[in-house]
């Protein structure tokens, strides 16, 4: 234990030089470069809004804000397990030669999506003003399922990436997992209907809908967490944490010889 | 471990699975698994490899193609870990192998020495003070700040080579990198590395050409499927090694 914290120790610089790179390097040789962390979600809002703001959200005029806090929740989660994934396995050529703790590439990966998430949040803000959602008290606790989510996708990145390394065929099957938790994360349509017909289940097993509902919460009802939803998401997010550095740690030695 | 060693290795046996075919998706392994063929070959690169390095000493490993010499240095680096046996070193160690295997292509010149230099377990303010004279040690020049994907493979060992020298190592690990750039740099890079052997740096050096082990170390051993057959002084096992190439 106080080994491997020495050993972040002397890392440390490491790791915030490869945040900095996967950065840097996402939006090199594009014109707008970080403006799309801003520009994409706000895209993505205003088709989301347009096609599904017809159907399902009956003359809500915050619909926006409601698709943008769950679209800005779940690409994190989405990104960041995906990249995470693809770390050890893309840095393969770095691994095989120069001796680096290996948690360090998963660890920088969902950092980065992090950061570029926590600044797209920025456009959050100016659509809710622009739409005047009312701050209240309770946006303080809108921090709470952030750094849940963060620590679910940190474990679930380590699971992934432990086993990318020995099926690459985890690639595809998590692309294809992901695209289920976005339907049933409730980002474009309202739960309550769901919930009437005995489809609730659905959002009771899903820690990720547990975060965006209570982002909401915090963000545009004006309302506390739910604790129900804080207490299983967190018990989710730290055994699935759990599960991750455990199978990493285990495994980590093997990666070479996979790689 | 005593305190005038630099490196010690000790009952250090590395085993990899050959697999027949190699299995990396999942259909395969549950198809082979079942039916019961997920057999491997077991290929023993090192066995049983026991030597100690003392403070100062420049030991050269020899070796045919294959013997276990590559498979040596990244055990004792610390990118492979021995499936039995342990590697202790001591001191801050420098593996001068495969220069530049951490330049991100899209960087710049610039952007490598920090990113490489993080990678080799430096510290921000070390580079900071340490950058103008890897620049001008690498005689890259102007050409700092254009991608790195720009650079002609001689530049980018050079680049290499200069961030893996800014430190004064305890331990240097050497593979053929002498050979690095064209001759005017590869005299500089001798000169640099010939005087860290002034300053009492331990050497560990791996070739399979007599003639640099002769001129660089002064203890060998020689590899052969993995065994070490023979150790000590460099002049003794030298004739050894002579006798068993020809």
């Amino acid at each position: 234990m106080i080994k491997s914290l020495k050993n972040f120790k002397k890392y440390k610089y490491l790791l915030y030089e490869l945040v900095k790179k996967n950065i840097k390097l996402k939006y090199r040789r594009s014109y707008l470069g970080i403006l799309w962390t801003l520009i994409e979600p706000l895209l993505t809002m205003l088709v989301l809004s347009l096609v599904f703001g017809v159907f399902f959200a009956k003359g809500d005029k915050q619909y926006p804000v409601y698709i943008l806090t769950g679209r800005l929740l779940y690409s994190f989660f989405s990104t960041g397990t995906k990249g995470a994934l693809k770390s050890v396995s893309s840095n393969a050529s770095m691994i095989k030669k120069v001796y680096v703790p290996k948690y360090m590439y998963v660890l920088s990966s969902i950092i980065s999506n992090f950061i570029i998430f926590l600044i797209s949040l920025l456009v959050l803000v100016a659509v809710a003003a622009v739409l005047q959602v009312k701050p209240t008290i309770y946006l303080i606790e809108a921090i709470v399922p952030l750094i849940i989510l963060f620590i679910i996708t940190s474990g679930a990145g380590l699971l992934l990436a432990t086993l990318e390394v020995f099926f690459r065929d985890m690639d595809y099957i998590w692309g294809v997992v992901t695209m289920l938790i976005m339907y049933a994360s409730a980002i474009f349509y309202q739960t309550e209907r769901l919930f009437k017909t005995g489809h609730g289940w659905v959002f009771n097993i899903n820690p990720i809908y547990m975060c965006i509902a209570n982002f909401r919460n915090t963000v545009l009802y004006g309302r506390g967490l739910d604790i129900k939803y804080t207490v299983c998401s967190l018990a989710f997010g730290l055994v699935i944490t759990a599960i991750g550095v455990f199978v990493f740690y285990k495994k980590q030695d093997k990666f070479i010889l996979y790689l | 471990m005593k305190k005038d060693t630099a490196i010690k290795v000790s009952d250090v046996s590395m085993r990899f699975n050959l697999s027949q075919g190699k299995v990396d998706n999942l259909k395969e392994y549950v198809i082979k698994f079942i039916t019961g063929k997920l057999m491997f070959n077991e290929f023993w690169a090192l066995r049983d490899i026991n030597f100690e390095i003392k403070k100062g000493e420049r030991l050269g490993v020899l070796g045919l193609n294959g013997s276990g010499k590559s498979t040596l240095l990244k055990v004792v680096s610390g990118v492979l870990k021995p499936t039995t046996g342990t590697v202790e070193t001591r001191g801050t160690l420098a593996p001068l192998l495969e220069l530049g295997a951490g330049f991100a292509g899209d960087y710049t010149g610039r952007e490598n020495v920090y990113l490489y230099g993080s990678v080799l377990g430096y510290e921000k303010e070390f580079l900071d003070e340490k950058f103008d004279e890897i620049v001008d040690f690498s005689g890259i020049g102007e050409f700092i700040d254009v991608p790195i994907k720009n650079y002609s493979s001689g530049m980018k060992s050079r680049l290499g080579f200069a961030i893996a020298t800014a430190v004064e190592p305890d331990i240097l690990i050497l593979d053929e990198v002498l050979s690095v750039g064209d001759k005017k740099f590869r005299q500089k890079s001798e000169r640099k590395i010939l005087s860290m052997f002034d300053k009492g740096v331990t050497v560990l050096f791996v070739s399979h050409s007599l003639e640099q082990v002769l001129r660089i170390c002064d203890k060998a051993i020689i590899l052969d499927g993995g065994h070490i057959v023979a150790k000590g002084d460099v002049q003794k096992v030298a004739k050894i090694y002579k006798n068993m190439t020809e």
